[in-house]
């Protein structure tokens, strides 16, 4: 108890010392919790901007289909089965047709994917009823903001398109786009071309055929559905999750080099002031206090500084963070550009758990920094502590 | 021991380590303190006034011979014996105060009694006593950088003497005074060492600090040169 009073009569006594350190901490304990906030806000965005615009309730996979490998699209389309289609009747779920294509945008050649989804569906986010809006003669394509700009290409321009049909054939046509959507997913934008699905069933000569089949979010998934197969939400998520703990890890690693930075910031002002305090532990020393009690003091005072900057930091940056968390700040560039799941918005996410979570490995640090150099110069004999020199 | 002696030095010898060699500060130093003694350690720099001093107040350890201070043999006592003498029998007054600089008056004159748990009542009635003896009870608030250098030195008087120690050990304690703050302070530990009968062993090179000593200890490169005692010392009767 005399010690805790004594470190927190030495802090407050040291005046502005002691509040520069404070600030440093508390400007480290904020910068932790504020870019933790923003990793984790980008993440919950990124899940939820994928289920909005691609997942929904999860699909039904053509056999052949596989992702991966563009190859298999030739196999890959038939007739969905008829449990799924009774879904598709209802409403509950969409098809979706695949194929690969090219575009020659002012004689450029582009490999696209080309894509029929329903104009009508509102199993996910896009703005595909403009697809059937279309009166004119050519195929109406709708595109996303981040393959506009990579394209060089805008509303109304209308271009050649090319691909293969069911028997090999190669086809080519004219398309317009109809409009070009901002949406924050690039997997459905990136070198995506989307077209109403009657009109590509057409073109590929494959009527009420589909690759695969999304179903709305909440609808039951069926199991028993031949040998389409039924792909889950957390099957997509899950490989979204491989690249969330991926990207995690290279997070931790962020964290650690922060966090580093931050000690390294805190152990130089802690071993400046302790070490430009070494007549006062040689004093210590002389008036009879032990060594330990002296590691101890200083210690404590480490880990007060650690509260103090608990309190500073909740001062000054729980606003800013409550602000972060509301309102979010506004990237200076366009986010479609980045080619990952970006909010036009950076919102942090602060939860309970990763603020103690961060105080507490912020404290901690604090106080074995603040004790490493307590213990190194409690070590000198008090003759050389009262006079300033050192080992 | 003798009942009378608080220090009693045997064939002292104290080396430091220099390069691959050592220097000795030290060389066969014998004597005795007795109680009461107003002592001074005399000689120029580097004659092992300091280190002498260092080593009696248990801050430093001997290479060789063996010092009992306060009935306590010094030699093979681990830093936490040694702590304990310091906080219970010895007083420090140093040449540049060393005052705790973010406490106040009262709490540097207060610190040597938390260190030994004295209760509440008893501190504040101790720490009260010694700032009047040093005449500081109107700055009891200041702190050390609001005092002069002679009231600095003061609330060091005041912190050694707060627990009422045999021995109070004062290295170079007017070297960064002038005249009449030195003989001030002079003064003040004349009289506590009249009244308290405590015992006072100064390292000096000012002539004014030896006008005040009963004993005179000379010291040339390491050695006890002379060991004189003064039976009227130049200012004592009449400062």
């Amino acid at each position: 108890m005399l010690l805790l009073k004594l470190a927190l009569k030495n802090l407050l006594g040291a005046g502005t010392r002691t509040w520069l350190n404070v600030a440093v901490t508390s400007f480290s304990f904020v910068l932790i919790v504020f870019m933790s906030g923003f990793y984790q806000g980008f993440l919950e965005y990124a899940q939820q901007v994928t289920l909005e615009t691609e997942v929904a309730g999860g699909a039904y996979w053509h056999p052949a289909y596989d992702p991966d490998d563009p190859f298999t699209l030739d196999d890959a389309h038939g007739i969905p089965p008829g449990p799924v289609s009774e879904q598709l009747a209802a409403g509950k779920a969409m098809p979706i047709l695949l194929t690969q294509g090219s575009i020659y945008p002012e004689g450029r050649m582009m490999p696209v994917m080309v894509k029929g989804i329903p104009p009508n569906q509102n199993i996910v986010t896009l703005p595909t009823e403009v697809l059937g809006e279309y009166t004119g003669s050519a195929i109406p394509v709708l595109i996303g903001a981040g393959m506009a700009h990579s394209a060089q290409l805008e509303e109304g321009d209308v271009f050649t398109v090319r691909w293969r049909d069911a028997h090999g054939t190669y086809d080519a046509n004219e398309a317009e786009i109809v409009s070009i959507m901002r949406v924050e997913n690039p997997g459905v934008d990136m070198g995506q071309l989307w077209l109403p699905l009657g009109k590509l069933q057409d073109m590929l000569e494959m009527p009420g055929e589909a690759t695969y089949v999304v179903a709305a979010s909440g609808a039951e998934l069926l199991a028993d559905i031949g040998e389409w197969q039924p792909k889950p939400v957390m099957f997509f998520m899950q490989e979204y999750l491989d690249v969330i703990e991926m990207k995690s890890s290279n997070a931790k690693i962020l964290y650690a080099v922060l966090l580093a930075m931050a000690a390294m910031g805190i152990f130089n002002s802690q071993v400046l002031s302790i070490f430009r305090r070494r007549k006062e532990i040689g004093t210590l020393m002389a008036l009879g206090m032990i060594r330990s009690r002296v590691v101890a003091l200083f210690t404590a005072e480490g880990g007060m500084h650690s509260i103090l900057a608990f309190i500073l930091g909740a001062i000054w940056g729980g606003p800013l963070l409550f602000f972060v968390a509301t309102k979010g700040i506004p990237l200076p560039y366009d986010p479609t550009e980045f080619g990952v799941i970006m909010a036009p918005r950076l919102i942090g996410v602060y939860g309970i758990g990763m603020i103690l979570g961060t105080t507490l490995l912020v404290a901690v640090i604090v106080t074995v920094v603040s004790y490493i150099p307590a213990r190194k110069i409690a070590k000198l004999k008090p003759t050389e502590a009262l006079t300033g020199r050192s080992n | 021991m003798d009942d009378n002696h608080i220090v009693e030095i045997r064939e002292l010898v104290k080396r430091y380590p220099v390069g691959g060699g050592h220097f000795t500060a030290l060389r066969d130093v014998t004597t005795d303190v007795v109680v009461g003694e107003f002592t001074g350690l005399v000689g120029p720099s580097g004659s092992g006034k300091t280190t002498l001093l260092n080593i009696i107040g248990g801050l430093d350890a001997p290479s060789e011979g063996s010092v009992t201070v306060l009935d306590m043999p010094l030699g093979g006592k681990n830093h936490k014996e040694l702590a304990h003498l310091r906080r219970e029998g010895i007083g420090f007054i140093f040449q540049t105060f060393n005052l705790l600089p973010v406490y106040t008056v009262f709490e540097n004159v207060e610190f040597p009694l938390l260190l030994m748990g004295m209760n509440g009542e008893d501190r504040r009635s101790a720490v009260n006593q010694a700032l009047e003896w040093v005449d500081l009870m109107d700055k009891v608030k200041s702190r050390p950088a609001q005092l002069s250098g002679g009231e600095c030195q003061r609330v060091a008087i005041a912190r050694a003497i707060v627990k009422k120690p045999k021995l109070i050990i004062a290295d170079e304690p007017t070297a960064n005074l002038d005249a009449e703050n030195s003989h001030n302070v002079m003064g003040l530990m004349v009289n506590l060492n009249r009244e308290l009968s405590t015992s006072f062993m100064f390292a000096t090179h000012d002539e004014k600090v030896m006008g005040y000593l009963t004993r005179i200890i000379h010291l040339i490169d390491g050695r006890i040169d002379e060991d004189e005692q003064v039976s009227k010392p130049k200012y004592r009767e009449g400062k």
